[in-house]
């Protein structure tokens, strides 16, 4: 095990994990406020991918495909929480059960749609080629996604922290009934972070399609790993998503490129370590 | 006698006695019906008696079916060693993940059982060397009881499972009208008021875990033989939210609801796949339906309380 050999895969575990974080900060802020465990989620992201890929095949335009992606399944998402979920306040099963039900649809969907080949996106040239440092090489596309992580990172926690809408969903996020009882209409304030997480996941998913390809069964795939992030680093929590997913990225990485065999073990036993040491994720609160 | 329970008798009855004039297919289908009930029962000891909703519950009749298709094809264990270790097993890892699960409430629950399950989904896998991975492991042979009928044929095989399935609603029931299924109910409806009762609320709660991962894996040991094929397919996601989706359906609570649910859904699965293959929107459409329409279950839209 050479020294380039750790940077190498500590990289590809970062850049995977600045990934994760677009797909679970959306999950983790949709819980916070509204309690709901979204087994839809990975599907937002597959078929964020899939538009993506539509946009893409019209007219190779990539900060479309990022846009059309984000709006269409922000569209899905607002649908889904308008008229179905709010239907069910505190119903944590039926929460559940119908979400799944969506994502059972949206594969379908996606398969009679899309059919069943693997695709992936092209990206626009001056993404591609390799930054190479002595024998280290890292590909552009990676730092590229990296980047997109930080700067919707910082303008998440800027607007969360600084804003006037940023306090409401805190307050939502803290006590609804307190935050519905100064004034702040939660109902709005819901359907506003279920619109930014789906659309979150979306980009996350035209990016990802750039280098993990579109193709069906990468819904129920990428949701695991969002819910291991949201678990780690605790539900609702901001600054927990973000070492979440850089945590899961790089023992994913870690794990799959040192113990292939036992690759989702590695991944999943220090997450019960965490919780058994502290049952609400790094960052949670009770 | 409940009505419930003269329902249950009555339909394992009629099943029993119209089993022989059936054809092999409607014969298998009830047979998979006869052993996902037994899936769907455990998970109401949970969902149903305790109040907790687990996403994970495939994970031990994986694990169980698993040990079963491991020990009968390559190591050629007879039925009885492969019932007690697959049990053991499936026992063993409920023990180990409710020892995480339980400490957790609601949506946390949730969460970690569905990371849980995914887990062992994830060794079935990717453990290739032991698991053969997504290939799954084919050739289980049909157990030999050591009585005169083989059960290769469907109908003695449908008879063994029936039984089975009689066995573990039998015992459930027991369970769930003993005090300690009766303190498990008032864990359900409040658990604040049970623990200044002087109840050990944990104790109950992760003993009813390792009871419904003990007959999910039971229901996996079945599982393995009558399908004589075990894959990554019957840990994942889907079937423990399948398994969710039947309680639900049925009538949490009830034991023979969530038998029913299971019933509908094997044969609605089936069926539909012939007609289509659209069969995901389907199932899709009935969550969804489920949940707006009947939130009670269909034992509860009929208007009784599951109570």
């Amino acid at each position: 095990m050479t020294a380039e050999f750790w940077i190498t895969q500590a990289f590809n575990g970062l850049s995977y994990g600045a990934l994760l974080f677009l797909v679970a900060s959306g999950l983790s802020l949709i819980f916070g406020v509204m309690r709901i465990v979204n087994l839809a989620h990975g599907s937002y992201f597959m078929l964020g991918g899939y538009v993506g890929l539509s946009v893409m095949w019209r007219v190779e335009s990539f900060p479309l495909a990022l846009a059309v992606g984000a709006l269409a399944i922000a569209l899905v998402g607002v649908g889904m929480e308008r008229f179905f979920l709010r239907r069910l306040p505190g119903q944590t099963l039926g929460q559940v059960l119908l979400t799944i039900g969506f994502a059972l649809i949206f594969q379908d969907l996606a398969l009679l749609i899309w059919g069943g080949d693997p695709y992936s996106v092209r990206v626009p040239v001056s993404l591609t080629g390799v930054v190479t440092a002595g024998a280290l090489r890292f590909p552009v596309y990676r730092i590229f996604i990296l980047a997109v992580a930080v700067v919707v990172g910082a303008g998440l926690w800027l607007a969360l922290d600084r804003t006037r809408v940023g306090a409401m969903i805190r307050a939502a996020v803290d006590d609804a009934e307190m935050a519905q009882g100064v004034g702040i209409r939660v109902p709005t304030v819901s359907l506003a972070v279920f619109a930014l997480g789906s659309a979150l996941a979306a980009v996350g998913g035209v990016i990802g399609s750039g280098f993990l390809g579109v193709y069906p069964g990468l819904d129920f795939e990428i949701l695991p790993y969002a819910f291991v992030v949201v678990i780690v680093g605790g539900l609702g929590s901001l600054p927990g998503a973000m070492v979440g997913s850089l945590l899961v990225g790089l023992l994913d990485n870690f794990g799959k490129a040192l113990f292939p065999e036992l690759s989702y073990f590695t991944l999943f036993a220090p997450m019960a370590v965490i919780l058994a040491l502290k049952p609400t994720g790094l960052f949670g609160r009770a | 006698m409940e009505r419930a329970v003269v329902a249950g008798a009555v339909a394992i009855g009629a099943a029993a006695a119209i089993a022989p004039a059936l054809p092999s297919y409607p014969l298998t289908l009830l047979t998979q019906a006869a052993i996902v009930a037994i899936l769907a029962m455990s998970l109401d000891i949970l969902l149903g008696y305790t109040g907790l909703a687990s996403l994970g519950h495939a994970a031990y009749f994986g694990v169980a079916a698993y040990a079963v298709g491991i020990l009968a094809t390559e190591h050629r264990v007879g039925f009885l060693g492969c019932l007690v270790a697959a049990l053991l097993l499936a026992t063993a890892t409920a023990a180990l993940f409710g020892l995480l699960a339980i400490r957790a409430t609601g949506t946390y629950f949730l969460m970690i059982t569905l990371a849980l399950g995914m887990l062992v989904w994830g060794l079935a896998f990717r453990w290739v060397s032991l698991t053969k991975g997504d290939n799954g492991i084919a050739g289980v042979p049909r157990p030999e009881l050591g009585l005169p009928w083989s059960l290769l044929a469907p109908l003695p095989f449908f008879y063994f499972a029936l039984v089975c399935t009689t066995i573990a609603w039998v015992a459930l029931g027991v369970l769930a009208r003993s005090p300690f299924g009766l303190t498990l109910k008032g864990i359900r409806e409040s658990e604040t008021r049970m623990r200044a009762l002087g109840y050990d609320v944990w104790l109950h709660k992760y003993v009813a875990f390792v009871i419904a991962g003990l007959f999910s894996g039971f229901a996996g040991v079945l599982w393995a033989y009558y399908n004589g094929f075990v894959s990554p397919i019957d840990v994942q996601l889907v079937t423990s939210v399948e398994t969710l989706l039947m309680v639900a359906l049925g009538g949490p609570g009830t034991l023979a609801g969530p038998a029913l649910g299971a019933v509908v859904i094997v044969f609605l699965k089936n069926f539909v796949s012939v007609y289509t293959k659209r069969w995901l929107l389907i199932l899709g459409a009935v969550y969804i339906g489920a949940i707006l329409f009947a939130p009670r279950g269909l034992l509860g839209a009929f208007g009784r309380s599951p109570r």
